[in-house]
């Protein structure tokens, strides 16, 4: 029990680190969250800045600068969770990434606008991170690399109330976990 | 009732006694309550009237607690009592046009003595503040007093001065005693006269602890509401919310509970993990919610007594969207599996799940009828989020919303004759409909009102609203003619709510 409480644990910080990574490349850094959390997401706290131009071949710096600024993501229609073609060009990018590092592995994360209700919301976010997964599979990325995680309407990118937020905040973002 | 209105000193009856059901917990249920063996008033229609069991049902409650067992028994009870009568098809019975002008003065300290609450002069005050405020707050009452109005002696508690609040324009008066007793408990005394006729309409006595002066003073402006209006009391009830601090992208959410008019507050979680929708147990001895707390969206269900919590499957998958059967045995969710969201129940005591929905595309959601015969659920099975009902075993499901737009987290009354829900066209707004889909009718009018929640009567709903743009939430009560709509004091932020039972 312990001993997976503590993999629990290092799985946490090890999801912290490359979140805390993730944020350095983007602009988007500001809008997550600064509290202390074991979630793993936006936490800030435990930042690790990596100092110069030094990437980590594999690391979520590299897939950044590898699949662009909005490469890391797909978007979706309300209440869609289909795959455009759009959406296919940014993933097959994001799988020619994966099989080059093999060991990678993934965090889809699912998300909807604020424009629906909570407990749906889950479950449409659920869906989305799902859609990507199957898509990125179907492209030759071992399932197991994937795993997916629902914020619902929890963590909108975008803050306004508006078509243009909205439109930003439905997506499925690949965070690489490593 | 008849005999006891003889005894002029001492005209309540009490039983019961301090004994204590829970150990670590003084601000919740259960602790030191000796209820009155009086009945609350008769009502005009047809209600069967549970309180005149409340000895009974709370010596229940420690047999049950004593024996380990969970003590649900009487809400079930309470809650299946609440059921309506068939032919009962009014969405609103009260008669809502009239505020019934009411006076509270400060309840009577005889022998005034400190207590842990305080000197009891000063609570007998504030007993009558709470009294006026409750009534004040559900729309229905235009309270005087006890700012304002003249104190009261103790002999005029039985012997009220009827000319002299015919003269301040009031219609009923409330009046009342607290004493110290050698043990330290209050004894509060509670009674409700009306002025034009020079009548009693009922007394009610409690003994509780000082800390629990406020349960008193909810129980008497619970008994003044039921003999008033004829519905079912509900100010003596807790709510479970989530406690919202921070910027729109940064929202720290917390699981917190208070009492039904926002006093006793307390955090439950710290904030680290995002917390989501909670449901306090029909015996409010714990808290289903949603956590963060490993990464992912799942479903503890939190002991209040011990702060322990543990999941409610050992599944891995995504769980959300808790619910408590009315009799507290079934745990309710939703789990998603490769994307797709069913509805399941679950035994309280673990087992293995029995899934209840299997339509491709989202099920969520699902609220018990009071029988625990039904469940009324969304799905987007047609297209987009609509209300459906099935049988509790999963069969006979079909859609009752018809009314354009979209429906969600529907929520059956504890009365059984309405469920209400979310209706997504453009804006968020919350709406009643009868069981079979009619009757539809949208009571709050904003751009974004989500989740409604039933007081245990039945006749108001709580629900949160959330601001456009900077995502501020607010949790707000509305009742079912739509007119009397104020928010909750809350310290912070709040969304989420959820009423529990009317307390033992």
């Amino acid at each position: 029990m312990k001993m997976k409480m503590n993999k629990a644990r290092t799985f946490a910080l090890l999801l912290i680190a490359s979140t805390a990574l993730a944020a350095c490349g983007k602009k988007e850094v500001k809008d997550l969250p600064p509290v202390a959390d074991n979630t793993g997401y936006g936490n800030q706290t435990d930042t690790t800045t990596p100092s110069g131009p030094t990437i980590v071949p594999g690391s979520q710096e590299d897939f950044i600068a590898s699949v662009g600024q909005m490469g890391d993501r797909i978007l979706f229609d309300t209440d869609r969770f289909n795959v455009d073609t759009a959406d296919q060009a940014v993933l097959q990018t994001q799988a020619q990434w994966l099989a080059r590092y093999p060991n990678a592995r993934v965090t889809l994360e699912g998300h909807a606008d604020e424009r629906g209700t909570r407990d749906y919301n889950l479950a449409l976010g659920e869906r989305r991170a799902n859609a990507a997964k199957n898509y990125l599979a179907s492209l030759g990325v071992d399932s197991s690399r994937i795993q997916t995680v629902s914020y619902g309407k929890e963590r909108p990118q975008a803050l306004g109330s508006n078509e243009e937020s909205w439109a930003q905040n439905r997506r499925a973002v690949t965070v690489i976990v490593r | 009732m008849l005999n006891l209105q003889k005894r002029s000193n001492s005209p309540l009856l009490f039983r019961g006694g301090a004994a204590r059901l829970g150990s670590a917990q003084p601000d919740l249920v259960a602790a030191g309550w000796g209820l009155s063996t009086m009945r609350y008033p008769d009502r005009p229609h047809s209600n069967p009237s549970p309180e005149g069991e409340g000895f009974i049902r709370w010596t229940f409650s420690v047999l049950l607690a004593l024996l380990g067992l969970v003590a649900l028994a009487p809400i079930a009870a309470a809650q299946e009592a609440a059921a309506p009568a068939e032919d009962e098809p009014e969405l609103v019975e009260f008669d809502t046009a009239k505020v019934r002008r009411i006076a509270v003065p400060a309840l009577v300290a005889p022998n005034p003595a400190d207590t842990a609450a305080g000197n009891s002069a000063n609570l007998g005050r504030q007993i009558a503040e709470v009294i006026s405020a409750n009534l004040r707050n559900s729309g229905l009452f235009e309270p005087q007093g006890p700012a304002g109005i003249r104190p009261i002696t103790l002999e005029e508690v039985t012997a009220p001065q009827y000319d002299y609040w015919k003269g301040r324009n009031v219609e009923q008066l409330v009046e009342g005693f607290v004493r110290v007793g050698g043990d330290g408990n209050l004894t509060v005394g509670c009674y409700l006269y009306d002025v034009n006729f020079g009548q009693e309409l009922t007394r009610l006595g409690f003994v509780v602890p000082p800390r629990e002066w406020r349960r008193a003073a909810h129980k008497c402006a619970d008994a003044i509401y039921s003999k008033l209006t004829g519905e079912l009391p509900f100010f003596d009830s807790r709510i479970a919310y989530i406690a919202e601090t921070g910027p729109k992208g940064k929202r720290v959410k917390r699981l917190a509970i208070m009492d039904s008019d926002g006093a006793n507050h307390r955090f439950i979680t710290n904030g680290q993990s995002t917390a989501l929708t909670p449901r306090f147990s029909p015996n409010y001895k714990s808290i289903l919610y949603l956590s963060y707390q490993d990464g992912n969206p799942r479903i503890y269900v939190y002991d209040i007594d011990s702060g322990r919590q543990r999941l409610i499957t050992a599944s891995k998958n995504p769980t959300f969207a808790p619910r408590w059967s009315p009799d507290g045995q079934t745990i309710l969710y939703s789990m998603a599996v490769a994307g797709n969201t069913d509805v399941y129940k679950v035994s309280v005591n673990g087992g293995s799940p029995v899934k209840l929905t299997s339509a491709p595309g989202i099920d969520v959601g699902g609220s018990f009828s009071p029988d625990g015969k039904q469940i009324v659920f969304e799905s987007d099975r047609g297209g987009s989020q609509q209300v459906y009902v099935m049988n509790a075993d999963g069969s006979n499901q079909r859609r009752i919303s018809h009314g354009g737009g979209r429906y969600a987290t529907p929520e059956w009354s504890p009365r059984g004759d309405l469920i209400a829900y979310t209706r997504i066209a453009g804006d968020f707004r919350v709406g009643v409909m009868r069981p079979d889909g009619s009757g539809e009718r949208l009571l709050t009018d904003s751009w974004q009102d989500e989740a409604p929640t039933w007081a245990p009567n039945g006749r108001v709903i709580q629900f949160f609203r959330t601001e456009r743009n900077n995502g501020k939430t607010s949790v707000w009560q509305v009742d079912l003619t739509g007119r009397n709509e104020r928010k909750l004091p809350t310290p912070v932020d709040g969304s989420d709510p959820a009423w529990g039972p009317v307390l033992p």
